[in-house]
């Protein structure tokens, strides 16, 4: 991407405002951003143009497969480590039906791999998409069996073959669903491309290797598609970290245009399919393709990619509520914190480890932590008395109210507010089970 | 064929190296893993986890170690055949509301658990820290000759172990609360001390999965590339504690079917939080779940490419 000064040298300077900026520098900025397009300024020249659109560009490009408001986008990624910037979209996970499943046998698979659903810090986790795999080897039951999946699942689909015959007739049905073509080889990857081209899909690309991932998708570019998907046929872990990273390397910082697309793994199911996933989670994958997935190894490998998918710089928060502990009843104590969801998880761990039940109120303090918080005025006895008073704790228990130990100095004043028996808590949550335990041996 | 361009980085900086008689921590020249950039071919340091007292430990993990848990020594020599390299023993039943392990005891467990599976061993104590001072006395003298880990030091109470290390020839384990700046600062201090950068190992503090492990694989791999780049007070090898993913509710949980088995839910944990901890740099991992570490050790010897 273009440094301000570099897009600068290319505008007229002329500050004439017409892009809607004070000065062509701070147009310059906004580009630099990418919070601007080129085409805003009016006076520019074709030269220019073409210069910047280049370097404008971002380095790797944005695939959406599916359409609609459940559409999946893929790339567009711009960094190579997520404390520079966040990375933009997550990788996806499809699960595989295979094209010979027919009437109930299919439903029931769909079935199955929707109920592949969890709900964690108030996001639903779920497979992402279904790769309609060739197995049958005849186009028309390949067909039939993408219809037949279409008819049962609402989210995007991958047409999985390398017949040519079988993708079109597919996409004769599903082609307007911009399915992911998966995909071209070396042999018939101008086939493919044509019907890519034609139905406006995207096209996934199987290669041996990182080169020949380079020349089959300058060849894709060649015949005319560019919604390209790269599997680089990583067969074991260390290929898939090394290549990944020396094509999201080769993409960001040397601008190689060949292997900016997003990358994607094909890989059966069992453990060793969990671990490479989560290696491709870790490092630059934007799909992975499961034979199948255990829901002991779906949550926290869906955990894993939203752990990593997260903006560094916009902590995870959870819901400002009241949170039952071990089933606590009218006398169990009432405890309190921030919504970042770190404090929230720890603290809830630790009254866990304790076996004493406890009300925990969750206060929405926009994510910041008990301190921060505090000296931001976001935790002050008002606001706490205030969501006391809106989930009704004080009156499901006679329990005493702890204060977090860091904020002992908002004790009196809470006393005061609440009419309730204020105790100062622990300064570190690892500290709470003793303190809980001696507090109710008393 | 179309040529890449070459993406090795040019680094100027080196991880210490820290030699546990054959079992070497640290060394790094590159990004983990990257045999195009680091040269070494050594795989993270597998840590098995043995507690002197089992009150708080969790019940599905004691499980797993055939009653072999009720012995340290046992337990630690089961580590040895499941494959650790390293013994990682914790003393919370030192804490007097425990069963008051004594620090003479806990010289005498080390010792033993050394003596018996001849592997390097990392000392935790039960986290108050007087108690802990007094450990790493008994186990740093009862162990001259032969270099172990002693932990945890902090930024308000690190003399103690570090005099303790520096006079007996151990390594000291330097903790920091998930902060570059704080991990650095504490290495400052010890180094001022006069501990030497290659007796310093550093915990940065590893959140297991879904508890903020996206804040320690940053926090981690801004430790890394800021060694690499020569930030010498950066060069230590990293210890990431793992067992944090026993602790996550939706690890363990026996309460929702459809979560699917808790057994293996809780080794993808904890392995999951492995594998993060070690893409981002991690030289050292402790493990507690027998299942979690052999598929950590096994997934370490392929990314680094020996067996």
């Amino acid at each position: 991407m273009a440094t301000a000064i570099e897009f600068f040298k290319l505008l007229p300077k002329t500050n004439c405002k017409d892009c809607g900026q004070p000065t062509c520098l701070a147009f310059a900025m906004l580009l630099a951003n990418q919070k601007a397009k080129i085409d805003d300024c009016p006076h520019i020249s074709q030269e220019s143009k073409t210069a910047l659109s280049e370097s404008a560009a971002p380095p790797m490009r944005t695939v959406t497969v599916g359409t609609g408001k459940n559409a999946v986008e893929m790339g567009g990624e711009t960094v190579l480590y997520r404390h520079e910037r966040r990375f933009v979209n997550q990788t996806a996970y499809a699960l595989t039906v295979c094209d010979d499943l027919k009437g109930k046998a299919l439903s029931d698979r769909i079935e199955a791999i929707s109920s592949l659903s969890f709900e964690r810090v108030g996001v639903t986790f779920a497979a992402d998409m279904i790769s309609v795999k060739n197995v049958s080897g005849d186009p028309v039951i390949f067909a039939e069996a993408a219809k037949a999946v279409f008819s049962l699942w609402k989210k995007p689909l991958i047409l999985e073959s390398d017949d040519v015959d079988a993708i079109e007739e597919a996409l004769e049905c599903i082609g307007k669903m911009r399915p992911l073509i998966y995909g071209a080889n070396a042999v018939n990857l101008e086939r493919m491309a044509a019907l890519a081209k034609k139905h406006g899909c995207p096209l996934g690309i199987r290669a041996d290797d990182l080169g020949s991932a380079a020349d089959l998708s300058a060849r894709a570019k060649a015949a005319g598609t560019e919604d390209l998907v790269l599997d680089l046929g990583c067969s074991g872990l260390k290929r898939c970290l090394e290549d990944h990273t020396v094509a999201r390397r080769a993409a960001v910082k040397k601008k190689f245009k060949p292997l900016g697309y997003p990358l994607m793994n094909r890989v059966g199911s069992g453990e060793y399919a969990v671990a490479m996933a989560a290696v491709s989670t870790m490092k630059y994958g934007s799909l992975v393709i499961f034979d199948n997935l255990e829901s002991y190894e779906a949550l926290p490998l869906m955990t894993l990619r939203q752990n990593i998918y997260t903006d560094p710089q916009v902590p995870i928060q959870v819901k400002q509520a009241l949170y039952p502990i071990g089933n606590p009843g009218e006398h169990s104590p009432i405890m309190f914190t921030t919504n970042f969801s770190l404090t929230y998880f720890t603290v809830r761990a630790d009254i866990e480890k304790s076996r004493i039940p406890v009300w925990l109120q969750i206060v929405n303090t926009e994510g910041l932590s008990v301190l921060t918080a505090y000296a931001a005025g976001k935790f002050e006895p008002e606001k706490v008395s205030e969501v006391f008073e809106e989930s009704g704790v004080l009156s499901k228990t006679d329990g005493p109210v702890i204060v977090p130990g860091l904020v002992a100095r908002m004790s009196g004043r809470l006393e005061e507010m609440i009419g309730r028996k204020v105790l100062v808590g622990t300064n570190e949550s690892k500290q709470i089970p003793k303190h809980l335990k001696e507090l109710t041996s008393q | 064929m179309a040529e890449i361009p070459s993406v090795k980085e040019k680094y100027t900086g080196k991880i210490e190296e820290i030699a546990f008689g054959n079992c070497i921590a640290g060394g790094a020249d590159g990004m983990p893993f990257l045999s195009f950039e680091n040269t070494l071919k050594r795989r993270p340091i597998i840590a098995g986890e043995v507690v002197d007292d089992l009150t708080d430990y969790p019940e599905m993990a004691a499980e797993m170690f055939d009653g072999r848990q009720k012995d340290p020594v046992g337990w630690a020599n089961m580590w040895k055949e499941i494959g650790a390299d390293m013994i990682c023993i914790r003393f919370p039943g030192a804490a007097p509301d425990k069963k008051g392990t004594s620090p003479e005891d806990a010289a005498g467990i080390v010792r033993r658990i050394s003596d018996k599976t001849g592997l390097p061993v990392m000392v935790i104590g039960c986290g108050i820290a007087d108690i802990d001072n007094r450990i790493a006395e008994a186990v740093g003298g009862a162990m001259k000759g032969t270099k172990v880990i002693l932990g945890r030091t902090e930024e308000h109470e690190y003399k103690k172990i570090s005099a303790v290390s520096m006079s007996n020839g151990h390594a000291v384990l330097a903790f920091s609360n998930l902060d570059i700046n704080l991990a650095k600062q504490m290495n400052i201090l010890l180094t001022d001390f006069g501990v030497e950068r290659n007796s310093i190992t550093m915990d940065p503090l590893m959140a297991a999965l879904g508890m903020g492990l996206d804040y320690s694989y940053s926090v981690n791999e801004r430790i890394r590339l800021a060694a690499l780049s020569g930030d010498r007070m950066l060069q230590v090898p990293m210890v990431c504690d793992c067992t944090g993913a026993w602790d996550v509710a939706d690890a363990m949980s026996t309460d929702d079917p459809s979560l699917g088995d808790a057994k293996h839910r809780v080794a993808w944990w904890e392995a999951m939080t492995a594998l993060a901890a070690m893409l981002s740099g991690a030289d050292i991992l402790i493990m507690r779940g027998p299942g979690a570490a052999d598929m950590t050790r096994v997934y370490a010897e392929e990314l680094t490419g020996v067996s």
